[in-house]
């Protein structure tokens, strides 16, 4: 109780200093807009239409996530994913176990909270499909179902995924989901069906129209967090990249050499 | 007795070739029939041809889903005029409650003709069988936007992108 009560206490001096630097933030993040919107806008209207030629290795979508910026307890990306990719349309089967039902479920971003048992510093960070540059599901898929797409998105081409799941096993960050039931419903941008593996693509669905945006790092941007920047990792001058250079980051098991399109900072 | 023979030979020549003619009529007349699945209603009933040919359509719809199929998955195209999303918005019906009626229920345009065919399609155990959620959840982001970046969702709005998407949004 006691506990409590001074969190409670804490709290609120913190949450008005949050409240000023957030206002103060928002107002340096409105000049900044306008004083780069000439530019915005002539790069959204250039890009802003369906794609009408094949995706090329001109772009290398990828992202970097920030996990001093990713608040404990704040699921906003992966709500925003499930809403945005049609997975909360997901139902559990009758007979199913609603804990057995919440492991199997396909998710394409999990929030991952890591503890150094030494230190007791804790981390917090989203999880997703690390778009690997050497993807290890593209290797040992038997069917070539599994590919990674010239744009550098790692996917799986559902029809002719037989559902083996190898490449779960194979995957270091445990980002893919099978699909164990039928499924009822399900959008026209996002298929869906029983028998097949799916992952994270990276919202493909918008970067095809034009739309340069995840609906996970919208989400956290429009939370006030900005943990997740994405953007294209071969544009030198472009927002992923600047941010890649001005923050120390890494990838998650670097140490298998498969280069990640997504890298995480102060981790 | 020759001749008699002959009459009757010719007779029933004659009543084979007319039976003939009565199977083939019967056939057109059943072809023609077969066409009859595009209900009334959906935005497709209102459109003289569909996509390609008619004709071409019938035959070889299937061919161009599924070279779409893989133009999309591996080159992100999905604009194009083949694509499965366009039949399901173009020949859905709506319901007396307004409600899309799902493409592969019997008696909707899909189900109809391949139960007709004894085709079985299994595009619809993955794919959406009404138009929903055709591209991104703009509604969803605008909203995101303009609650915490509102120059920015100022730019989007007034981008003449973003009418035009809304409107020619089936595909």
């Amino acid at each position: 109780m006691n506990e409590n009560t001074n969190a409670t206490e804490q709290r609120v001096p913190d949450g008005l200093a949050d409240a000023g630097r957030r206002s103060f933030l928002g107002s340096a993040a409105g000049i900044g807009a306008a004083a780069v919107a000439p530019g915005v806008v002539l790069h959204t209207v250039a890009n802003a239409a369906p794609r009408t030629t094949p995706v090329d290795d001109s772009h290398r979508w990828g992202m970097l996530v920030d996990t001093a910026k990713c608040a404990e307890g704040c699921s906003a990306c992966v709500d925003a994913c499930e809403v945005e990719n049609g997975l909360d349309l997901q139902d559990m089967p009758e007979d199913a176990d609603p804990i057995k039902w919440e492991n199997q479920r396909a998710t394409w971003i999990r929030k991952v909270k890591l503890q150094d048992n030494q230190s007791g510093r804790v981390t917090n960070l989203p999880l997703m499909c690390q778009h690997c540059e050497h993807p290890p599901c593209v290797d040992v898929c038997p069917t070539g179902a599994s590919f990674k797409r010239a744009d550098g998105i790692v996917m799986v081409d559902r029809h002719i995924c037989i559902g083996c799941r190898y490449c779960m096993m194979a995957c270091p960050y445990k980002a893919r989901s099978f699909i164990h039931e039928v499924v009822e419903r399900k959008l026209t941008r996002a298929p869906r069906g029983k028998g097949c593996v799916e992952s994270c693509n990276l919202c493909a669905h918008r970067l095809d129209d034009g739309e340069i945006s995840t609906a996970c790092a919208d989400a956290c941007a429009a939370e006030g967090h900005q943990a997740i920047i994405f953007g294209d990792l071969k544009d030198p001058n472009g927002p992923l990249r600047k941010a890649l250079g001005e923050t120390s980051n890494r990838q998650i098991r670097q140490d298998l050499g498969l280069n990640t399109g997504v890298r995480y900072a102060n981790l | 007795m020759l001749s008699s023979i002959l009459t009757r030979i010719t007779a029933r020549g004659g009543r084979i070739a007319f039976g003939l003619a009565g199977a083939l009529l019967a056939l057109a007349v059943q072809a023609e029939d077969v066409g009859g699945y595009v209900l009334q209603g959906s935005k497709a009933a209102e459109l003289d041809s569909c996509v390609e040919d008619t004709r071409v359509m019938r035959r070889r719809h299937f061919e161009l889903i599924k070279h779409q199929r893989d133009v999309t998955v591996y080159g992100g195209i999905r604009s194009t005029k083949h694509s499965l999303s366009g039949c399901v918005s173009c020949h859905v019906v709506h319901g007396p409650d307004g409600q899309p009626v799902p493409i592969h229920d019997d008696g909707q345009f899909c189900e109809a003709c391949h139960a007709y065919a004894a085709v079985h399609m299994n595009c619809f155990d993955c794919h959406a069988t009404v138009p929903v959620g055709e591209a991104w959840n703009r509604a969803q982001s605008a909203a995101h936007v303009s609650k915490h970046r509102a120059a920015l969702a100022q730019v989007a709005d007034e981008s003449p992108h973003a009418v035009s998407r809304e409107e020619d949004s089936p595909r």
